[in-house]
């Protein structure tokens, strides 16, 4: 799982507000490399929960992404070099055994094989 | 298609691991997955911009939708509740993230953030109630709502359906108004049984253009084009009322007898002429 994937995940659980954003508990990260597309993080970064996404990357052991939400006027500027960051951190971290864990009731989703586990239990639904 | 498998099993038990390597072997079934998700990604319409996507695929099996999907230049998740699908999808090596999740217990994705969804021949499993704790009603709503949550303004969600009756195809319908799409069903080979394909197309938000090319040269029949993309069908009431009769306290009146002499004085009829008694009102003493 990507952490484009998990900036959007949030827990399904009846009852829960809060569900956002879920804490990763890593034990393997793998990184597979992807086309670098700027229009594509351009177009997906108003959409990006920021501090999510750079808590997340940490987690995962990439500390290259700052704390605070960068300004839109980097992201529209030709230098690369922070494109590139955000690229590697969404697009090519891959979350590939572990647990998402929810940051409201501790339940965790467990995650083999990179596919993160969102079943329910009934007295969840 | 001579038996459903929804009919035979709940999904995550019908694609266990033999089936869903059959599923995927068959390049019969691969053809037809490919050609189906062309077309839903055809009617989702997304601007031509070559900016990729981020896109959905509910009930994503092992791929093969995600194949076109990434075919075509965008990045998607996949959900489906088989792990046996899931992983021969991994081993296929897709290039979309995939989540184990029943679609039925609603999405949790954040609001907003999804630019369209496809679901190839996946939506009518949540018409069948599997467990006892399932409510197909309930299902389909915690579906379409939490859909409408996640997708963005103006966005596009298409499912192609395999609907057994048209008691389900007006249930998933009728489920995704409430949720507040707007959109109809786009049919494909309306003529043949075997190739028919049914396309739900839903819009989020946003006043629905045209669905297909076809309605827009045709501006006279805008209101029953509109009907069947909202999926209303007029139906008459059963037990509508006699035919009213327009009658009041004071009775007809002298003009509704004189016109009805005058009708029956057209057809020939012996009918007595109109003097001032006619249509007179007797008095309350009588």
């Amino acid at each position: 799982m990507r952490l484009i994937t998990h900036n959007m995940l949030s827990c399904n659980i009846k009852g829960v507000t809060n569900g956002f954003p879920l804490k990763i508990e890593a034990e393997k990260v793998i990184e597979k490399e992807v086309d670098f597309n700027p229009d594509f993080l351009r177009h997906m970064f108003a959409k990006i929960e920021w501090k999510a996404l750079a808590e997340a990357a940490r987690s995962m052991g990439y500390a290259e992404l700052p704390d605070d939400s960068p300004d839109a006027a980097v992201i529209e500027s030709a230098d690369e070099t922070f494109l590139r960051k955000l690229h590697h951190a969404l697009l090519e971290l891959h979350l590939e055994e572990g647990a998402l864990v929810c940051p409201e009731t501790g339940r965790k989703f467990p995650v083999n094989k990179g596919i993160p586990n969102m079943l329910l239990h009934e007295d969840e639904v | 298609m001579s038996t459903r498998p929804e009919l035979l099993a709940p999904p995550e038990i019908f694609y266990d691991d033999s089936e869903a390597r059959k599923y995927t072997s068959s390049s019969r079934i691969v053809e037809i997955q490919a050609r189906l998700s062309e077309r839903a990604l055809e009617l989702l319409a997304l601007p031509e911009d070559d900016v990729p996507r981020f896109l959905l695929d509910i009930g994503c099996g092992s791929g093969l939708s995600g194949e076109t999907i990434s075919e075509n230049g965008h990045h998607w998740i996949g959900l489906d509740i088989s792990a046996s699908m899931l992983n021969v999808a991994v081993e296929r090596e897709v290039e979309g993230d995939l989540l184990l999740g029943d679609m039925g217990q609603g999405l949790g994705l954040r609001a907003g953030v999804i630019d369209g969804a496809i679901s190839i021949s996946a939506v009518q499993w949540l018409c069948n109630a599997d467990k006892s704790s399932h409510e197909p009603r309930l299902r389909l709503k915690a579906f379409f709502g939490s859909l409408y949550r996640c997708l963005s303004r103006g966005a596009r969600a298409v499912f192609q359906v395999y609907p057994e009756s048209i008691a389900q195809r007006e249930l998933i319908l009728g489920q995704a108004l409430k949720a507040g799409f707007g959109g109809g069903l786009v049919v494909d080979y309306p003529h043949s049984t075997k190739k028919r394909k049914e396309f739900l197309v839903l819009t989020c938000g946003s006043v629905p253009t045209s669905i297909n090319d076809g309605h827009k040269d045709s501006d006279d029949d805008d209101d029953d084009s509109e009907d069947e993309e909202n999926g209303m069908v007029c139906v008459s009431d059963r037990n509508r009322p006699r035919k009213k009769q327009r009658t009041n306290k004071k009775g007809k009146g002298r003009e509704w007898v004189l016109r009805k002499k005058e009708q029956s004085r057209r057809k020939g009829n012996d009918v007595p002429a109109d003097s001032k008694y006619t249509a007179r009102k007797r008095k309350s003493r009588f």
